[in-house]
């Protein structure tokens, strides 16, 4: 059950090339829509019923995102795919990029069709060189074989799309920024509402979804949306790529169904570096709150459950810790990422994102005050739900998951001056 | 409307208001920084979160748009949490030292922070510190203090209309500059240092000056143009320490230009005029006020014959100083008085409206969907008007220039750049594309004109829109064919369905036309039963006694070589001034010191025909006297009659009783003559008058003096022609007017059309040049 989706073509020789992808079926769903004209709502309808959320890290669920744009409003509209990958610890979507190109156009194409644009743009993050050529070559395969440029196989649809090379700016992620990007300003985050559906990019109606979210369009159509969804578990339809990263064996990327035990997982990554003593995991990205590593043990990978046990899927990027990880220098490590990485637009996390660095950077440092730790749970608080996008939340996060379940770690370094794992 | 609960109050609002728009509006207050009326809502301060029932997270409300039946908490403890965290993180890096900030006292942090900070903090890093830029002369920058709410940004894209301020770097770096270290030069950036909130951005001129607590507010209207600008004058001790725009959503909004601002720097310069001089053997004397106005009155009296009295007055004075000034001459038995100095045709006199207008409100220009602007320079010489035509074109309207200079405009227009006869072509191809005839002097020149591509976009432009408007500016009324323009600009606004109107050029040009300071108007738009002289003509032929109101001999008329012989032959000059200059003491005889803005009561009209009174707001410097008082003693030493004013209030209001029923009208008759008086065969001189040479004030005001607005004079003229003439840039040339010369650097500017060279007046070193529109001759110095 493993490779079903967005990576089914990973066991072909130079699987990104157009041949490859159309010997799989690559392109077959789309000239199938376009040659019935199937009506746009049915597709909507279809990814519906897949249960896939968006896998950009927020969950959002896909079908009822595309449901929002009003298709037969007058104008130009836009699907965007979100190729920034920027999270610390995310890097499944550059496989898509690398491996199946076609099969994320193909999708795009696909959602446009259902949203009525006519114009598409894939946001690639800055240091992914490789995969952006890959993606342009696959744009140029496509182009010439008429499923981008105008009258789609004779369909009347129009559909063109461009890549965009990313600056490097984890901010730019985040799907106004990445809009305020494209636009070329300086990529900040806009405020919310309105929403991309209604005032996207150049300010016109624009879905905006994840790599892996519109890659999955195609096989979703192809063999329908309860196909997709009975391949994860209730509030989690499909399979999931998973980043696994962290001290393991074998560190990569793995798409599984979803709800699959985070144990199994940690098999395919070959298990804990050296058999140290697995420690802890950040089960979603840096930043999810952290869970220890027994809890994980018993934990399947799913929104709910991860969710229930105080942290978050994300965009699937799990970060193995084994016990040689001191946590105050983790937490240092992440909140020196954000602080550098906020846009500084609103004031809780350009000023708070800094605050909590300096003051964890002061306890790894040997020059921790007692109230600090309470200072750090409490400008978290202050930041989270309170800023424009959810970077806040993101530097926010991962604190209180520290300091509720490693907080001892914090007192010995503010006890002690040194390091309990180095000590130890 | 919706039906809203804000702290347990019901409120009603326009459904879609956000939230702070409707608390303000009930006089709730809600802390806030990013939030400001005018500008685009950016909603990333956070300080105005408040709480909302249901919610689960506190909401901003400057981004919250109401909605029925929500009840909205602003002073919860989670709303005071949430305001209280922002002001705590606000704080962090932004250094306590209030004491020696300049924006101590007035400080929207300082306020909030009172109001909802903590007493200790409980941050103990270090704190950032931006290094401060130059960004000119105006506005002293401290960007540490800068709290990032991004006003003065927007308010560059927004309302000025560049974009001079900017966010660089990310988070904790980011820094609101310039790009590149520059000069901000934006005719209204001024309002940046309202709008930070914080001690980031201050007056350079006024700081560290004053405390806001030691200041008294005054109203006031500013002086500069036919605006009519509502002001705040700060005073100390009799002093005006500076100028701050006072809200008037239908003249300012809530903005002044920077020569509104800035230009009270004048009143403190060292050639102020501050106790009463006579002339005697060449030598100039301080006298007591008796002796002075014994002494011009004697003098005026010698002279005998009204018609050899000439008064010329300024049209920045107040309407009370121009209706005695014209009384006492009438008195005199002269109708020889004017106020148009910078004008320099008048075939149109008798022809023209006596209470010529806008045509408009001014807060109806931004409803405009086409206008025509002919001889016009607005961002320069109407700053406010300017903002309002480009919020017009920025929503869509077509706007048009006929103008002799292209101008860096802040938003897409057409520019029909041609000599100073061509625009006179250009309007009649305008008229003869909307198929209009014309009479007179108008239907000779559209006979002759082509009606070529540009002409039929602008008349379709007119004729297509559904509120268009065909205006004059400062230039038009300067220009050689100002009564052909304004016959031509009549007509196609007649053809096209647009409004007529006149941007006046000066604070009291409207005035001065009600108040009959002109040779054939009486008080009250009344036609004279004789007629006086025109200012020109007054020159021409010389008077043997002149009267002078506010105005500058080489700087305030519009052939200022023609003035200074006039005045030089004269037996008497009677100067009544605010300040002294060479050219002023080498041409009067007496001189005699006035209030100036700000330290005397008075009315201006402004363009929009609107009647502001104000109050003398500080003492007349030394032993100035308000002008209406020094005329009112005048009519008195010359026995005249029904001179006996207690108050310039009552002067308005005579003069107001005068006016009743008179309406403003633009109707233009028709003229006979279609000499292109501008048609010259080699080069004519584009005169404008540049923003801070206007008047005596501003050409005082040292720190306008040092903006790139206020750049010394010198003969732009483009490649081309400067080729022909065997110039260079930064060559020095002499230019020849009239037989008189001035000598000037050269400088290469590709805004300039052909057959034209651009010598700026009112500058220092155009004295001796003659008309501000006229052929001259280039040679290399
Ligand atoms: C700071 C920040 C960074 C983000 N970076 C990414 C990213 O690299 N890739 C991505 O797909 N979504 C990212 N997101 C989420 C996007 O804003 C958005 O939710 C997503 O692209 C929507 O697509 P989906 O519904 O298919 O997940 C980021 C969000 C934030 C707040
Ligand atoms: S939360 Fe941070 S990154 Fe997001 S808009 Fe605010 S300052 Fe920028
Ligand atoms: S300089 Fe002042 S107005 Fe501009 S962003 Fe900073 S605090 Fe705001
Ligand atoms: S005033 Fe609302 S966020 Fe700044």
């Amino acid at each position: 059950m493993v490779n079903e989706v967005c990576l089914r073509t990973l066991d072909l020789d130079r699987p990104w090339l157009l041949e490859q992808y159309q010997s799989r079926g690559g392109y077959e769903m789309l000239t199938r829509i376009l040659k019935e004209k199937t009506p746009p709502e049915e597709i909507i309808e279809e990814v519906k019923k897949s249960g896939l959320r968006g896998r950009g890290g927020a969950g959002f669920p896909t079908g009822l995102k595309w449901s929002f744009i009003s298709r037969n409003a007058p104008g130009q509209k836009y699907v965007v795919c979100n190729s920034d990958e920027g999270e610390p610890g995310t890097f499944k979507d550059r496989d898509i990029l690398r491996y199946n190109p076609h099969q994320l156009v193909e999708g795009m194409i696909i959602a446009a069709y259902a949203i009525g644009a006519t114009q598409g743009y894939n946001y690639i993050r800055g240091e992914f060189w490789e995969p952006y050529e890959r993606f342009e070559a696959a744009l140029k395969e496509a182009r010439e074989a008429g499923f981008l440029g105008e009258n789609l196989l004779d369909s009347g649809f129009d559909f063109e799309l461009h890549a965009h090379l990313g600056g490097g700016a984890y901010v730019c992620g985040e799907e106004t920024a990445l809009l305020e990007s494209i636009e070329g300003k300086k990529g900040q985050p806009r405020f919310k509402p309105p929403f991309p559906a209604h005032f996207g990019l150049y300010g016109r109606p624009t879905i905006i979804n994840n790599t892996e979210s519109l890659a999955s369009i195609p096989m979703i159509l192809k063999e329908g949306g309860p196909w997709f969804a009975d391949i994860g578990v209730k509030n989690s339809g499909g399979s999931k790529l998973f980043s696994i990263s962290g001290n393991l064996n074998n560190p990569g990327v793995f798409e599984i169904p979803m709800g699959t035990p985070f144990s199994e997982l940690l098999e395919m990554a070959g298990g804990v570096k050296g058999g140290r003593k697995l420690k802890a995991v950040i089960p979603g990205g840096s930043s999810a709150p952290v869970i220890p590593g027994e809890q994980m043990m018993d934990l399947t990978m799913d929104y709910d459950a991860i969710a229930e046990a105080g942290s978050m899927l994300g965009s699937g990027a799990v970060i193995v810790l084994d016990d040689t990880n001191c946590m105050v220098k983790v937490l240092e490590r992440m909140s020196y990422f954000y602080h550098e990485e906020s846009c500084g637009q609103c004031t809780p996390c350009r000023e708070g994102t800094g605050w909590l660095y300096r003051v964890i950077s002061r306890i790894e440092n040997g020059q921790g005050r007692q109230e600090d730790l309470d200072l750090l749970n409490d400008v978290a608080a202050r930041i989270s739900g309170r800023t424009i996008c959810a970077l806040g939340d993101a530097a926010a996060g991962p604190v209180a998951g520290m300091l509720k379940h490693f907080r001892d770690e914090f007192q010995y370094h503010i006890d002690h001056k040194k390091c309990l794992v180095g000590a130890g | 409307m919706v039906t809203i609960e804000v702290n347990g109050r019901e409120l009603k609002a326009k459904a879609g208001d956000m939230l702070i728009e409707v608390t303000d509006e009930a006089g709730i207050d809600i802390p806030r920084f990013c939030y400001h009326k005018k500008l685009s809502i950016s909603a990333s301060c956070r300080q105005c979160l408040v709480e909302v029932k249901n919610a689960p997270k506190p909401l901003p409300a400057c981004a919250t748009p109401v909605m029925e039946g929500m009840k909205v908490f602003t002073r919860s403890p989670l709303a005071l949490a949430a305001q209280k965290g922002t002001m705590e993180f606000l704080l962090i890096n932004h250094p306590l030292d209030c004491p020696i900030c300049d924006q101590g006292g007035e400080c929207e942090l300082q306020d909030v922070a009172v109001a909802c900070g903590s007493d200790a903090s409980r941050f103990v890093e270090g704190k950032r510190v931006v290094p401060a830029k130059n960004i000119g002369p105006l506005i002293a920058t401290e960007m540490t203090r800068c709290i990032h709410c991004t006003r003065c940004v927007r308010f560059g894209e927004e309302i000025a209309g560049i974009r001079e301020m900017g966010a660089t770097g990310r988070g904790e770096h980011m820094v609101i500059g310039t790009y590149i270290e520059k000069s901000i030069d934006s005719e209204l950036s001024g309002n940046i240092i309202d709008l930070c909130p914080v001690g980031a951005l201050t007056s350079k001129p006024f700081r560290f000056s004053a405390r806001a607590w030691e200041l008294t507010q005054v109203e006031g209207v500013a002086p500069h143009d036919s605006v009519g600008s509502n002001l705040h004058l700060h005073l100390r001790s009799n002093k005006v320490m500076r100028v701050a725009p006072k809200d008037n959503e239908s003249i300012n909004e809530c903005w002044i230009s920077d020569r509104d601002r800035f230009s009270y720097q004048g009143l403190y310069s060292d050639d102020r005029l501050t106790v009463p001089k006579i002339k005697q053997s060449g030598e100039w004397q301080d006298v007591t006020w008796e002796v002075a106005l014994d002494m011009a009155a004697a003098g005026l009296q010698e002279i005998g014959e009204g018609e050899q009295i000439a008064t010329l007055v300024s049209p920045s004075s107040t309407l009370e100083e121009l209706y005695l000034a014209q009384k006492v001459t009438r008195g005199l038995g002269s109708n020889n008085i004017d106020y148009r100095l910078r004008q320099g045709d008048f075939r149109l006199d008798g022809a023209e409206p006596a209470f010529s207008w806008l045509g408009l409100k001014i807060s109806e220009i931004e409803n405009l969907n086409a206008a025509l602007l002919v001889g016009s320079n607005t961002r320069k010489e109407q700053p406010i008007l300017a903002h309002n035509l480009r919020k017009a074109a920025v929503s869509g309207a077509k706007v048009h220039f006929i103008n002799p200079l292209q101008l860096e405009l802040n938003y897409t227009a057409g520019q029909q750049l041609t000599t100073p006869a061509g625009m006179v072509q250009s309007l009649a191809a305008v008229a003869k594309a909307l198929g209009a005839t014309g009479e007179g002097a108008a239907a000779k020149v559209i006979d002759k004109a082509v009606a070529d591509d540009d002409a039929k976009a602008i008349a379709s432009a007119l004729k297509d829109a559904d509120k268009a408007a065909v205006m004059l500016g400062n230039i038009a009324a300067a220009h050689p064919d100002y009564s052909i323009l304004c016959v031509l600009a009549s007509v196609v606004a007649n053809a096209s369905g647009a409004t007529f109107g006149f941007l006046a050029e000066a604070a009291n040009s409207v005035g001065a036309r009600l108040a009959g300071a002109m040779p054939h108007l009486l008080p009250g738009a009344k036609v004279a039963a004789e007629k006086g002289l025109d200012v020109m003509k007054l020159q021409k032929l010389p008077r043997k006694g002149y009267l002078l109101l506010g105005a500058e001999p080489g700087y305030d008329f519009w052939d200022a070589g023609l003035t200074r012989n006039a005045l030089e032959s004269a037996d008497l000059v009677v100067a009544l001034n605010t300040h002294t200059s060479p050219a002023l003491e080498a041409a009067a005889d007496i001189m005699l010191p006035i209030a100036a803005f700000a330290e005397t009561s008075g009315t201006y009209v402004n363009t929009a025909g609107e009647w502001q009174s104000f109050r003398g707001a500080v003492k007349p410097l030394g032993e100035a006297r308000p002008a209406w008082k020094v005329l009112r003693v005048l009519g008195n030493l010359l026995d005249q009659e029904d001179c006996e004013y207690t108050s310039s209030e009552q002067v308005r209001d005579e003069l107001a009783s005068l006016c009743e029923g008179v309406m403003p009208d633009n109707s233009v008759g028709k003229t006979e003559s279609a000499d292109l008086q501008s048609a010259v065969d080699g080069l004519i001189r584009i005169g404008d008058v540049p923003p801070y040479a206007l008047d005596s004030l501003v050409r005082r005001a040292s720190a306008l003096q040092q903006t790139k607005d206020a750049a010394p004079a010198a003969i732009c003229i483009n490649a081309e022609e400067a080729k022909k003439a065997g110039l260079a840039d930064c060559d020095s040339a002499v230019v020849t007017q009239d037989g008189r010369e001035a000598t000037l650097p050269v400088s290469i500017d590709a805004n300039i059309p052909d057959g034209c060279v651009r010598i700026s007046a009112g500058l220092a070193g155009t004295e001796t040049l003659g008309a501000q529109f006229g052929e001259v001759t280039l040679e290399k110095a």
